[in-house]
């Protein structure tokens, strides 16, 4: 299977032409990105290559706890991520915790209770990162969606609590938005599927020659896999994550919204 | 007449700047009172307070006998209810709006008593369907105050809510608490800025840099 895949260090070097015509861009427009675009470069190959290292050593020693170990580094790794997407809202960082850790361990719990995928390092590993990122993508734009829109309505949910609304129902709408700014682009990629992208993992596998009409039963499986998973982040993230704009006497903290 | 709300030695700081100082407060049950001071002199902010919209820095606040501490937020705020000087509408029509006191309250949509609201504000059954953009400023505050209304509270506090609003919109704002006041024994704290309202006002607070004058 692996027959076509042909890429090299060689080949790497000449495809890092590829960086120079971004940074002749760069150049050229005075887009001021350079040092971005280098110091970008630099860790993806740097990361991308320890990673590699890591994996190959955790599929040859194939230790269920080594596989756990993987999971908690790649869900501790995107909550806190996803905890500096909260820019400010407290609690940010232990509440995407839970929500990205519940959603990761019911999604890939059922991927692997239902025979989808084994617990084995090569499986266990990818599928994890692909679930804890998407979720970390999604709370992101939950908490942004959130900060901003009660900035925005602020006069609303205050004159919601002065007519005696409790906390939830003062921001009900709010949280609907927020729930719903998460999943949106999950749900935007499913409509277009196979007709604009062939996804990561069914490129993949076409790529290391797997018949294309089992590649995209992966890909079918993987879809439902991040929809339940942004889902259930986005939904965990927001409950949690709203109560933070209210004080004890459910007064809106007004100060976090500046 | 027993006390229905008492201030007793009340601070609020922002920061290092005293907004309120000492204010000691006592109002009976039944009270129309009219707060008046200059702009920035710390009104709104006491009405603020009271409405237990923001926390006072020092002081107590007894209403109906017990500490505002001791009342679970909510609760008190369907008690104590504050009307704002701009109110925004929600959702999409008037319904939304007056069907927002029954939601709070877990309460059944009741349009029999939310028709004869609207009436009491000189406005018709036929505005319940309406969207909230397809009405005046005026008609905008009438329902605005109604959802502070629809369920009395025993204080009404109203924020400047006739500035802006033409001499017809707020003679129907003025008789409408009149009457709640009168005939119900609603208490209202109102804070104003307009001359005829002060001149009218039987009880009147003058606050200027955060006290009691």
């Amino acid at each position: 299977m692996s027959n076509n895949l042909t890429v090299s260090n060689t080949t790497l070097v000449w495809g890092f032409g590829l960086v120079l015509v971004a940074l002749v861009i760069g150049y050229r427009e005075k887009l001021g990105i350079n040092k971005d675009i280098l110091i970008g470069v630099a860790r993806a190959i740097v990361q991308l290559s320890i990673v590699g290292y890591i994996l190959k050593f955790v599929i040859k020693t194939d230790d269920n706890w080594l596989t756990m170990a993987c999971f908690v580094i790649i869900v501790i790794n995107a909550s806190w991520n996803a905890g500096k997407r909260g820019n400010g809202i407290p609690k940010a960082f232990r509440n995407s915790l839970l929500a990205i850790s519940v959603g990761t361990v019911v999604t890939l719990g059922t991927l692997v209770w239902t025979g989808s995928i084994k617990f084995v390092p090569e499986q266990i590993v990818p599928v994890t990162g692909m679930i804890a990122s998407n979720i970390m993508v999604a709370i992101g734009l939950c908490y942004r969606n959130m900060l901003q829109t009660f900035t925005d309505r602020e006069q609303q949910v205050l004159e919601k609590l002065a007519l005696g609304a409790d906390i939830k129902l003062a921001s009900i709408d709010i949280l609907r938005d927020s729930i719903k700014s998460g999943m949106q682009p999950t749900i935007d990629s499913i409509k277009t599927l196979g007709l604009v992208s062939l996804p990561g993992m069914m490129s993949g596998l076409i790529f290391a020659g797997v018949d294309p009409v089992k590649a995209i039963k992966y890909q079918i499986m993987v879809t439902f896999m991040l929809l339940a998973s942004t889902g259930l982040g986005s939904i965990i993230s927001c409950y949690l994550g709203y109560r933070e704009f209210y004080n004890q006497q459910k007064q809106l903290n007004s100060e976090l919204l500046k | 007449m027993k006390n229905i709300l008492e201030i007793k030695d009340l601070f609020y700081k922002v920061k290092d700047k005293e907004i309120l100082k000492n204010i000691n407060l006592e109002i009976e049950a039944g009270q129309y009172i009219t707060f008046i001071g200059p702009s920035g002199s710390g009104k709104s902010t006491l009405m603020r307070i009271i409405a237990s919209m923001i926390t006072a820095t020092s002081g107590e606040i007894i209403f109906d006998g017990k500490s505002l501490s001791s009342y679970d937020p909510t609760t008190y705020r369907q008690r104590v209810s504050y009307a704002f000087q701009q109110p925004t509408l929600f959702g999409k029509t008037v319904k939304d709006n007056l069907e927002f006191p029954f939601l709070v309250r877990g309460e059944e949509f009741d349009s029999k008593k939310t028709i004869s609201a609207l009436e009491m504000v000189n406005l018709d059954e036929s505005y319940i369907d309406k969207s909230v953009n397809d009405i005046s400023g005026g008609e905008k505050q009438r329902i605005a105050l109604l959802r502070n209304l629809l369920f009395r509270p025993e204080i009404l506090i109203t924020d400047e809510v006739t500035t802006g609003l033409d001499t017809e919109n707020k003679e129907i704002v003025h008789k409408m608490l009149t009457r709640f006041n009168e005939e119900e024994n609603m208490t209202v704290l109102r804070v104003t800025h307009d001359e005829s309202e002060i001149e009218n006002s039987a009880k009147k607070i003058t606050i200027k840099d955060g006290e009691i004058v």
